[in-house]
């Protein structure tokens, strides 16, 4: 039986999506796109134009759900199915867009360079138990109007598991749309065969920037996925009870479905979101904390009950290095997000409140994944009768590693982790130099990473993907793309 | 009675009570006493006592907002008060702040105003999403010797350079200390865009004000 987790009974579900329909009419929700605001006035909405503001019909929302798919496939760049969205399939990729590294020597965050971004994506090529890459990291040594294209650039050569990105501008997402179609062979066989979701965010509360609303209108219309990441920060910019948070998503959420189904009936959507809530002394955004995850599970739960596919961002800390507080917040997390059945998981390798990656960290954040997924197989009988035979045959005898049973039994009834966890003797610890689990992340990163075989990509998609982003590297005065890394 | 009144007035202030500090800066005023008294020995011990409550840990920053609020609607009386008497608060100095163009991000940058309005700062919060010029206009017309500038992201970052440059071109940069803050910024993106100084939070950013204009 598979372990499930609710946070939320009928009544309070029923409760917080009548609000959530109920605010998308008064207030109703701000949208700083005259494409937007058109397509909602068309299907019925009262659009307030010198204010911006669309009040949506309940009637208008019900019919973009019945539009928006419940489930669908992300491929990886061999185009074998690799991530399902839907159900409660759960998946795991790292956090993403991270403005520092944390630096395994000096232990202090520097901005990443190209050099750190593409170690990362092999890196996790390397894991097993991550599932999907991300745009991880925004590197220092392009201009920042390229930042997110060319995260993508290098992904896309390095990479062979599908991607979550996101777009920073209106006009870069063209390019990363065009890198992604000449990848996939075309932009038919990219909507057939979608490689990447792209995150859109409403900004708290209920706006729609020009920005994020373009990139969804645009997804929408490409059939690229798009990922809603609705950020209620509860106590702050979102009502400080959980349950308020959640009617705050709820009706940002819906407004962008709605977007989305109108621009394109039947465009892929994931039901999203990275809240928070605010911490009352720090003025700091917790991603470890309690009643943060409590927000996520049960906007999940919403989404679910909408029967869209979902994601969020848990499994992160906000700690400053890979210390006990990273460990114990991304445990947390990660463990509750595959018991709420979240499609996929967005967050390993990230400290300090969504800014900084560290290759240390999503290592032991594969580990804690491997244990989550073994919880959520369940536990099963496996056998019948359980153990009666065996134990009538062993009797009283204490030799079950001398059995065929455990042999077939234990690498499916156990979590098998790598070195990075320690479970050997004291002594034998102590000789090997007492290393602490960051030490012994650290190893494994290096390990893995000299393991890494690129795939195979022709030379004229390389030429391609490099000369579209040198070209919009170009368009912002950056005559030159930094090298890539030598070894690859 | 009057020091009572004064007495009840921060209190109110230090308990977040908007109406309460309303009614009690009317009341002082019939009784006859000075605007600037009442501010003196009324509003500003509370909020010293809030900031000193929010340092150890007994206040949250709810509190401050609050309490701020309460601070400004009894100033929203008396201000016309002074300027009836031609008399102005004693101030620590006077600040424009806001978020950058491009960039909607409001708690951090308002914390920040909150904070340097209790600790005696005339504080010109132009909002988010401002434009470099109206950071100059700003400074212009208020003789400000302090600039907040705010960024969350990075791509509007770079906009905390412009707004410094444009000062510059505007022949104000020597007249004004530039403070920037948000959440990517760092030291070194201070020094490497000429600012005066950053800090991490509130609470430094009003030691830092302090430190650069007081």
């Amino acid at each position: 039986m598979r372990p499930e987790l609710h946070l939320l009974n009928d009544d309070l579900v029923r409760r917080i999506l009548d609000e959530g329909f109920q605010l998308l009419v008064d207030p109703g929700v701000r949208i700083h796109n005259a494409e937007a605001l058109d397509l909602l006035a068309s299907a019925g909405a009262t659009v307030d134009r010198p204010t911006q503001v669309a009040s949506i019909p309940e009637r208008v929302v019900r019919q973009a759900l019945a539009t928006a798919p419940h489930a669908f496939d992300l491929y990886d760049l061999d185009g074998r199915p690799a991530v399902h969205y839907g159900g409660d399939r759960v998946q795991f990729d790292p956090g993403s867009a991270a403005i520092s590294l944390l630096d395994p020597d000096t232990l202090r965050q520097r901005p990443p360079q190209t050099a750190d971004f593409v170690r990362f994506v092999q890196l996790v090529e390397q894991l097993p138990t991550i599932d999907a890459q991300s745009t991880a990291m925004v590197c220092a040594d392009v201009v920042e109007e390229i930042g997110d294209l060319y995260r993508l650039y290098l992904a896309l050569l390095y990479m062979r598991k599908p991607i979550v990105t996101g777009a920073f501008r209106k006009d870069t997402w063209w390019t990363m749309k065009d890198m992604l179609a000449a990848v996939a062979g075309g932009e038919q066989a990219l909507a057939q065969r979608p490689t990447a979701v792209f995150d859109v965010c409403p900004s708290p509360p209920l706006l729609w920037s020009d920005l994020t609303c373009q990139n969804l209108i645009d997804c929408a219309r490409a059939g690229i996925p798009a990922e809603l990441v609705s950020m209620p920060l509860a106590g702050a910019t979102a009502p400080v009870t959980l349950a308020g948070a959640v009617v705050q998503h709820t009706a940002e959420s819906l407004s962008g479905v709605t977007i989305g189904q109108l621009a394109a009936a039947g465009s892929p959507i994931v039901w999203g979101g990275s809240p928070a809530v605010f911490d009352m002394r720090h003025g700091t955004t917790p991603m470890g904390d309690v009643a943060t995850w409590m927000i996520d599970l049960a906007y999940v739960q919403i989404g679910k009950t909408l029967g869209l596919p979902t994601h969020a961002y848990l499994g992160m800390s906000d700690s400053k290095i890979v210390d006990a507080q990273a460990g114990l917040e991304s445990a947390g997390g990660t463990i509750l997000a595959a018991l709420a059945g979240v499609n996929m998981v967005s967050g390993a390798g990230m400290l300090d409140f969504e800014s900084c990656q560290s290759l240390e960290k999503l290592v032991v954040d594969a580990e804690i994944i491997g244990m989550a997924k073994r919880l959520i197989a369940g536990l099963e009988a496996r056998e019948d009768p359980i153990a009666l035979t065996l134990m009538r045959q062993l009797r009283h005898q204490a030799d079950y590693l001398g059995q065929e049973h455990t042999l077939r039994w234990f690498p499916k009834e156990f979590y098998l982790p790598s070195e990075v966890i320690d479970r050997g003797a004291f002594d034998a610890w102590q000789a090997r130099g007492a290393p602490s689990a960051f030490e012994r992340a650290h190893a494994r990163v290096e390990l893995l990473l000299a393991e890494y075989r690129p795939p195979a990509r022709a030379e004229e998609l390389k030429s391609e993907l490099r000369r579209l982003a040198s070209s919009a590297a170009q368009r912002f005065g950056m005559d030159k793309l930094p090298d890539l890394p030598k070894s690859q | 009675m009057t020091q009572d009144l004064l007495a009840r007035l921060t209190e109110s202030v230090v308990q977040a009570q908007q109406q309460e500090a309303l009614d009690l800066t009317r009341q002082a005023l019939a009784a006859g006493l000075e605007p600037l008294v009442i501010i003196d020995n009324g509003l500003t011990p509370g909020m010293r006592i809030v900031g000193d409550k929010f340092a150890c840990g007994d206040y949250f920053i709810p509190h401050l907002v609050l309490a701020g609020r309460a601070m400004k609607g009894a100033m929203g009386l008396l201000e016309p008060e002074l300027k009836r008497r031609r008399e102005t608060a004693r101030r620590a100095g006077t600040a424009v702040i806001g978020t950058v163009k491009g960039d909607i991000h409001e708690i951090g940058k308002s914390l920040v105003g909150i904070m340097l309005t209790a600790s005696g700062f005339e504080v010109h919060d132009l909002g988010v999403d401002v434009p470099v010029e109206s950071f100059v206009a700003k400074v212009k017309e208020t003789g400000a010797q302090l600039v907040g500038l705010s960024a969350l992201l990075t791509t509007t970052m770079v906009v905390q350079r412009r707004v410094i440059e444009a000062l510059d071109r505007a022949g104000l940069r020597s007249a004004v200390r530039v403070i920037v803050g948000g959440a990517p910024v760092k030291a070194a993106w201070a020094q490497e865009i000429g600012a005066d100084g950053y800090a991490e939070d509130a609470n430094g950013a009003v030691d830092l004000a302090r430190r650069l204009v007081g």
